[in-house]
């Protein structure tokens, strides 16, 4: 689906990379607002739908470098990935395990389990949906 | 433990991998998985003679007490050794075989995975456990029999033993449900410890017909043993190892595991003594009247299943240690004797023994060993099948019921057996040379190694019974018992009436063998105008049943036409809830409407009316626009009762939704009327009455509470346990973790579905 429309290409240009940011932002920020991996990954597909809408499927295949499909699984795998460390310590799967960091400033940086498993359901969302649109923009090529 | 039973899934994985890196030696390489289990088992043996039995636990979910726990007695060892000991030769057998089969690594996979399952189930302590790897095997055996996929007759018998065995197993899983519910408890050591007197309990009957039915589907028990000679399709490799020494086994295992707990009623011991006495006679008879090696050896293991049931329904302690001794004789020598008969058939290039003669000269070690396992299959001095043989009349001779019928089944079908014995070693190596379509030379080493050591140990065991009695048997016949033996095995008792029969029967045998090239053919006219009355007839005409009804079904239901479709789902799903919740609960129309504000009657009334616009109107971007508006407004109301993160995801949802709509919009055709207006106000019709169902259920809702609600354990946890604050999201991702994984598996097949569809109308439409 091609767009002649210089504005909306100029626009994607710059939206396109905020609008990315701003999905990593709200990924990370889910724990304690509101956000987490289905937003973010929402919000990531947006941004390269905003994109292929101006450039067309090629040149968003390009810039997501990987095939959407190999998105999903990685999504996947690092969702399964997050369970693997409660198998090794011998309680129940997907139990969550707490890693704090201490930063310079005094705070606290929390790595867990969750997180790997929310990145994980980030890829996915976003893998799914970009699977859908490029897929059906080039259906008709 | 665990470990052990898992490591077959687990080389699977790698199988393929290791096949590229080892090319002509991967079976010997595979085979040091299942030398190295044999080991382990048997470094287990001391342990279980000391104390009986050993329980292994491992928590798998706690919260339901559910454990996957493995018990290892006597009974249980035996058939672990079996399995692992006979499977080490298979690998290496199969390596030789199939060696430079395109499939190969495909093979290797589903054998390994089929050796694990058959551990699986031999050393579980679950009832349901039990059950999962029972199926297993029954999945991986019709992977394995349809090996040659690209052969008709190999699929459709693959099919037959699937059905048969998996609507058996459907038999089975009732049947251990209630036995799990008779006996409060779904842990065998549990139900084989506690003296239940299961059999006056009021679900007896019902639980001893599931059990029987799925075991004797799966150990092809007359009238179920129709589909064994059938899956003879399969790859020699797997006939000596399924179809012979282990997963038809599985249900003789079962029955001998449950005896103890179920044997007490007359109606388990009868029906095993009388369908064992029936099957043994007829597998014996039809081996006799057969000239396929495999499937002479086929219906010869049918006998021997059923020798192994009517030995359970007996129950002494005489007919325990015949059966022990009999499993472990016949696991030796059939699959020997398997092993031997594709040896033949890939040497001479056919599966015919009337084509065979005069083998010993050109493969003389294939000959000795086969003469030693024939030997042991027709029960003859010094080998172990002689001592089992022995034991088997002298069990029946002292049978507590029916004795003269079950020895004479008995005798008669030792005599066959001779004959059969004869057929398989004297025929093709002894007398005047056959014409076979490839020049025969001897089978190679891999082919050998295997038949060999099992003939050998045949041998040893008769020669040396003290030996596996000492180590093993004697502690599996005990487990079976369910109390502590002594037996006592032996070549010679002295001169008794079962060494009378036994010579009797030699003699009437060899003279049927001598004769047997007169009669076979008119046995062999017999059995198939016979079969054409037979179970297997019945299993045709049944499957042919089901998908003629099912055609008419889905002419009538599933016409076609997606309205149709839509409307049955939605008049029956609300029709019967409507229903449910008339009869029940009664409909309560009080509705509070005091503290309702201005804006959120508002929003309602946007959403009616975007509704009923896109419903009426004739252009697809407007009523597309339309749902978008829908959406949104429900996105608002999220947000205005306080859900951010749900308000969030309606938005992101709803503007992704509108463009993939958008993307496929114009390549619709033409907006056309398709249905009548009388139609149109049909489908109003159960569409408003759906809606209205759906609204009395949600007020109703709101006035059942019959649980504390759960939301405060989330406020008060969420900070502690869950570290977070956002709560909802901790619920997604750490509280209720297990289903968000379910979801994004969901949206992975979602996308996977959408994905082959545009692929394949895309080739559909270069095609054409």
């Amino acid at each position: 689906m091609k767009s002649n429309t210089l504005i909306l290409r100029t626009a994607a240009l710059f939206i396109m990379p905020l609008q990315l940011m701003f999905s990593v932002f709200l990924l990370f920020r889910g724990h304690d607002e509101p956000g987490g991996g289905f937003i973010g990954g929402l919000v990531a597909a947006s941004a390269f739908v905003v994109y292929a809408f101006a450039f067309g499927s090629e040149p968003t295949r390009r810039i997501l470098r990987v095939a959407p499909s190999d998105l999903l699984a990685a999504g996947l795998l690092l969702a399964l990935v997050a369970t693997i460390p409660a198998f090794f310590t011998g309680q129940p799967l997907l139990t969550a395990f707490w890693w704090e960091l201490p930063l310079p400033d005094g705070g606290y940086l929390k790595l867990s389990t969750p997180l790997i498993f929310d990145i994980g359901v980030y890829a996915a969302v976003l893998g799914t949906i970009m699977t859908f649109v490029i897929n059906l923009m080039e259906s008709d090529e | 433990m665990l470990l052990a039973v898992l490591s077959g899934y687990l080389l699977a994985i790698v199988a393929p991998a290791l096949h590229r890196v080892t090319g002509r030696y991967i079976g010997w390489t595979l085979a040091i998985l299942p030398a190295s289990l044999t080991a382990y088992f048997a470094s287990l043996v001391p342990a279980v003679q000391a104390n009986g039995s050993l329980l292994f636990e491992f928590t798998w979910m706690p919260g339901l007490g559910i454990n996957l726990n493995f018990l290892a007695d006597g009974l249980s060892l035996t058939f672990a050794l079996l399995i692992s000991g006979i499977g080490t030769f298979i690998l290496i057998y199969a390596g030789s075989y199939l060696a430079g089969h395109k499939y190969l690594a495909r093979f290797f996979v589903i054998m390994l995975s089929f050796m694990a399952s058959m551990l699986g189930l031999v050393l579980s302590d679950n009832l349901v456990s039990i059950f999962v790897f029972w199926e297993l095997t029954s999945i991986t055996s019709y992977m394995l029999i349809g090996f040659n996929h690209e052969d008709l007759t190999a699929r459709k018998f693959a099919l037959q033993g699937l059905f048969v065995t998996v609507a058996g197993g459907l038999a089975l899983m009732a049947g251990l449900i209630l036995l799990g519910a008779m006996s409060g408890s779904y842990s065998l050591s549990e139900i084989l410890s506690t003296d239940l007197a299961l059999h006056e309990n009021a679900f007896y009957t019902g639980t001893v017909i599931c059990i029987l039915a799925g075991c004797f589907t799966k150990s092809a028990q007359v009238p179920f043993h129709f589909w064994l000679p059938n899956a003879m399709a399969a790859p020699t490799p797997v006939s000596a190892f399924l179809h012979s020494a282990t997963m038809v086994k599985a249900g003789i295992y079962l029955m001998a595991r449950l005896n103890s707990a179920m044997g007490e009623g007359e109606l388990w011991s009868n029906a095993l003594m009388l369908f064992g006495a029936a099957t043994m006679f007829t597998g014996a008879y039809l081996a006799f009247s057969s000239t396929g090696i495999k499937k002479v050896l086929a219906y010869s293991t049918i006998m021997a299943l059923g020798t192994l049931t009517m030995l359970i329904g007996v129950g002494t302690e005489l007919a325990m240690t015949a059966f022990i001794c009999f499993l472990v004789a016949h696991s030796l020598y059939k699959g020997a004797l398997f092993m031997i008969a594709g040896a033949l058939d890939h040497e001479t290039g056919t599966k015919d023994i009337t084509l065979m003669g005069g083998l010993r000269k050109t493969m003389p070690v294939t000959a000795t060993i086969a003469c030693l396992a024939a030997l042991s299959l027709a029960g003859l001095p010094p080998l172990f099948g002689f001592i089992a043989k022995e034991l088997l009349f002298e069990s029946l001779l002292d049978a507590p019921l029916w004795s003269t019928g079950l020895i004479m089944a008995a005798v008669g079908a030792s005599i066959l057996i001779v004959g059969v014995a004869g057929l398989v070693a004297v025929k093709p190596f002894f007398g005047k040379t056959g014409n076979t379509p490839k020049t025969p030379h001897e089978a190679p080493f891999g082919m050998l190694i295997g038949p060999g050591v099992l003939s050998l140990m045949a041998l040893m065991f008769g020669l040396a019974p003290f030996l596996p009695e000492g180590a093993l048997l004697q502690t599996a016949v005990a487990s079976v018992l369910g109390s502590s033996v002594e037996t006592d095995l032996a070549l010679w008792h002295g001169v008794n009436l079962p060494l009378m029969l036994s010579a009797g029967s030699l003699i009437v045998g060899l003279s049927l063998l001598a004769g047997w090239s007169r009669f076979q053919p008119s046995l062999y006219a017999i059995n198939t105008f016979a079969s054409r009355f037979g179970p297997e007839v019945g299993y045709f005409k049944f499957m042919e049943g089901i998908t003629t009804v099912a055609a008419w079904q889905t002419r009538i239901l599933q016409n076609g036409v997606l309205g149709l479709y839509l409307l049955l789902l939605v008049a029956v799903t609300f029709g019967l809830t409507g229903y449910t919740l008339l009869t029940h609960h009664g409909i309560n129309l009080t509705i509070d409407l005091t503290d309702s504000h201005f804006y959120e009657w508002g929003i309602a009334l946007l959403l009616l009316a975007a509704a009923v616009f896109a419903s009426a109107t004739h252009s697809r971007l407007g009523s597309v626009a339309s749902m978008g508006v829908l959406g949104f407004a429900v996105a608002l109301t999220f947000i205005l009762f306080s859900a951010p993160d749900l308000g969030i995801t309606q938005l992101l949802v709803e503007t992704l939704t509108v463009i993939l709509l958008v993307l496929v919009l114009f390549k619709l055709p033409e907006f056309v009327n398709l249905s009548s207006p009388f139609e149109r106000y049909r489908d109003l019709a159960v569409a408003v009455f759906a809606g209205g169902v759906m609204t009395l259920l949600i007020l109703a809702s709101l006035d059942v509470q019959y649980f504390e609600s759960i939301s405060s354990y989330y406020v008060e946890n969420s900070g502690p346990l869950g570290h977070g604050r956002n709560i909802v999201n901790v619920i997604l991702v750490d509280f209720r973790a297990l289903d968000t994984l379910g979801e994004i598996f969901v949206l992975s097949l979602a996308a996977l579905g959408v994905l082959s569809m545009i692929k394949l109308k895309a080739e559909d439409q270069h095609k054409s």
